[in-house]
């Protein structure tokens, strides 16, 4: 820096007001071009984000949601199986916090119904697969597992509940239904690679169903479950057989189970088909 | 004279404005699904003094029905919502705006200052920055509410794989109570934003728009003497 510029030299003074009065006029009319400019653009922009929510929104429906939304909620589902491990469990409570749970949905629970009468049918898997059918009797006769977690229903309440029932995996453990080569699926945490991708699952009737990833079938906390808070399962909460996994809302855990079938088709689920996602847990 | 004075960088201008509409859709959304077991009221005992949502409100906004709707947009825009906040907060520090919004030490204490001056109990104006203790305190928090926005969202989308952040938060209920409350605080945010946007003129929201503001210097020195310096909120002393 030189001694010139520290000091006030009289070459340059004071602008005058001319000059100030010029400046001024230069920094409004810059102002005024890149205001206009600006919010042209982000009119534009806004327009445009505007147009593009109308087409998410209008877009042809698959089940009921519209289709690019639906991609995404698959792509969520990805990403949730991507991440999910089966020794991360749901946390469990005392069995005296177990309340009451509402009856909430009657799909699938027709009045034509003997529980008596009652088998649980297993559809084949794989080339040398034949239908199957458990009694009740069956299903007791295996591990009992014992467990009071939070049911979470899709609305968004929750109650703590006491299940009894057969882990899903302990099933699949004593019968070779769910691989190809038809041996049973001795470790849950790591099913043989010829096991069904999907369980279906169906009411007698065929009204309600319901479909699950392998993985969260094998879960340790998925069971077929046949006791709530120390009694036997009540019609309206689905004798003689339903399906409980805190892993999932309850539109996932049907009642009265009819029908198991593995598959590697994602099957059909009721609440998917009526604008729901399908994953829907976790 | 007036000169021309950068303000609000692009990024962040885009940053805000794409927030807006997704926040806005999110809350939408949020109504939907909230619709579905509307059970959080104002009240102690039998006494509730406010319902949300009372019936009306309900009715007026045409929220009924609609849980599976708003499910699938909520899991679509939670994305644009993370990664554009994500975006914003990685921008400020990398740029070192965040030197003008992060609260220091005196930012509490002007933030009553300025508090006390808009409700005009208080004379004295307090200092004038790009973001005085008040902006900071609010637009700091709110960046917070928004990372709790996602880590009780995904404390109840999913409660079993992430049991150790649901139980953090005190359980599912809990969590999703928080999220709630969160929600109700964006509003809160957004009706005391706008009305000091109103109060603070255009010359501040077209800064929002177009990055600069118009400010009076000496035409001499081109010290500004009014509107707000450039200087780092951490360098002012009060």
């Amino acid at each position: 820096m030189n001694e010139e510029n520290q000091l006030p030299s009289p070459a340059s003074p004071v602008p005058p007001q001319a000059e100030a009065d010029a400046a001024q006029a230069d920094a409004l009319r810059g102002a005024a071009q890149r205001s206009r400019r600006a919010f042209l653009v982000t009119g534009a922009l806004g327009a445009a984000g505007f147009f593009g929510w109308r087409w998410l929104a209008n877009a042809p429906a698959v089940d009921g949601i519209a289709a690019p939304l639906r991609k995404v909620l698959d792509f969520n589902a990805r990403l949730t199986n991507a991440y999910y491990k089966n020794t991360r469990l749901a946390p469990e409570f005392a069995k005296s916090r177990a309340q009451k749970i509402r009856f909430n949905g009657a799909v699938g629970l027709g009045a034509e119904f003997d529980p008596l009468a009652w088998r649980l049918h297993v559809q084949g898997y794989g080339p040398a697969a034949v239908p199957q059918q458990f009694s009740i009797a069956q299903l007791k006769a295996l591990p009992r597992t014992e467990m009071t977690t939070e049911f979470k229903c899709v609305e968004g309440w929750s109650t703590i509940v006491s299940w009894a029932g057969v882990r899903l995996s302990d099933f699949l453990a004593r019968y070779p239904l769910a691989t190809r080569s038809g041996r049973p699926i001795a470790d849950p945490s790591q099913p043989p690679p010829d096991a069904a991708r999907y369980v279906g699952m169906q009411t007698p009737d065929r009204a309600y169903y319901v479909g699950l990833e392998m993985e969260s079938a094998l879960h340790p906390q998925t069971l077929l479950c046949y006791e709530l808070n120390g009694e036997p399962l009540s019609l309206q909460h689905g004798a003689p057989l339903r399906l409980v996994t805190p892993l999932k809302y309850g539109i996932k855990q049907i009642k009265r189970i009819g029908t198991l079938v593995f598959t590697d088709e994602r099957p059909a689920d009721f609440w998917a088909e009526r604008g729901y996602d399908w994953h829907a847990g976790h | 004279m007036k000169v021309l004075v950068e303000k609000h960088p692009l990024a962040i201008r885009w940053f805000h404005w794409v927030n807006f509409p997704v926040l806005s859709l999110m809350i939408w959304s949020g109504l939907w699904i909230y619709w579905a077991n509307d059970v959080y009221r104002l009240g102690w005992g039998s006494t509730t003094l406010l319902k949300f949502f009372p019936d009306s409100f309900n009715q007026a906004l045409g929220l009924s029905h609609k849980l599976g709707q708003g499910m699938s947009w909520h899991f679509v825009l939670m994305w644009v919502f993370f990664i554009n906040g994500l975006l914003y907060v990685l921008y400020t520090i990398f740029s070192g705006e965040w030197r003008y919004l992060l609260p220091t030490r005196h930012s509490f204490k002007e933030a009553i200052q300025v508090t006390l001056y808009d409700l005009g109990i208080r004379k004295e104006h307090p200092p004038v920055r790009k973001f005085n203790g008040a902006q900071q305190l609010a637009y700091t928090s709110v960046v917070g509410m928004g990372l709790g926005s996602v880590l009780t969202g995904l404390a109840i989308y999913k409660p079993t794989q992430f049991a150790w952040l649901t139980g953090l938060l005190g359980g599912y209920e809990w969590a999703r109570a928080e999220h709630f409350l969160l929600t109700i605080g964006y509003v809160l945010f957004f009706m005391v934003h706008i009305a000091q946007v109103v109060r603070a003129g255009w010359n501040n929201f077209r800064a929002m728009v177009a990055g600069f503001e118009l400010e009076e210097v000496t035409p001499t020195t081109h010290e500004v003497v009014a509107g707000p310096t450039s200087l780092p909120a951490a360098d002012a002393s009060l």
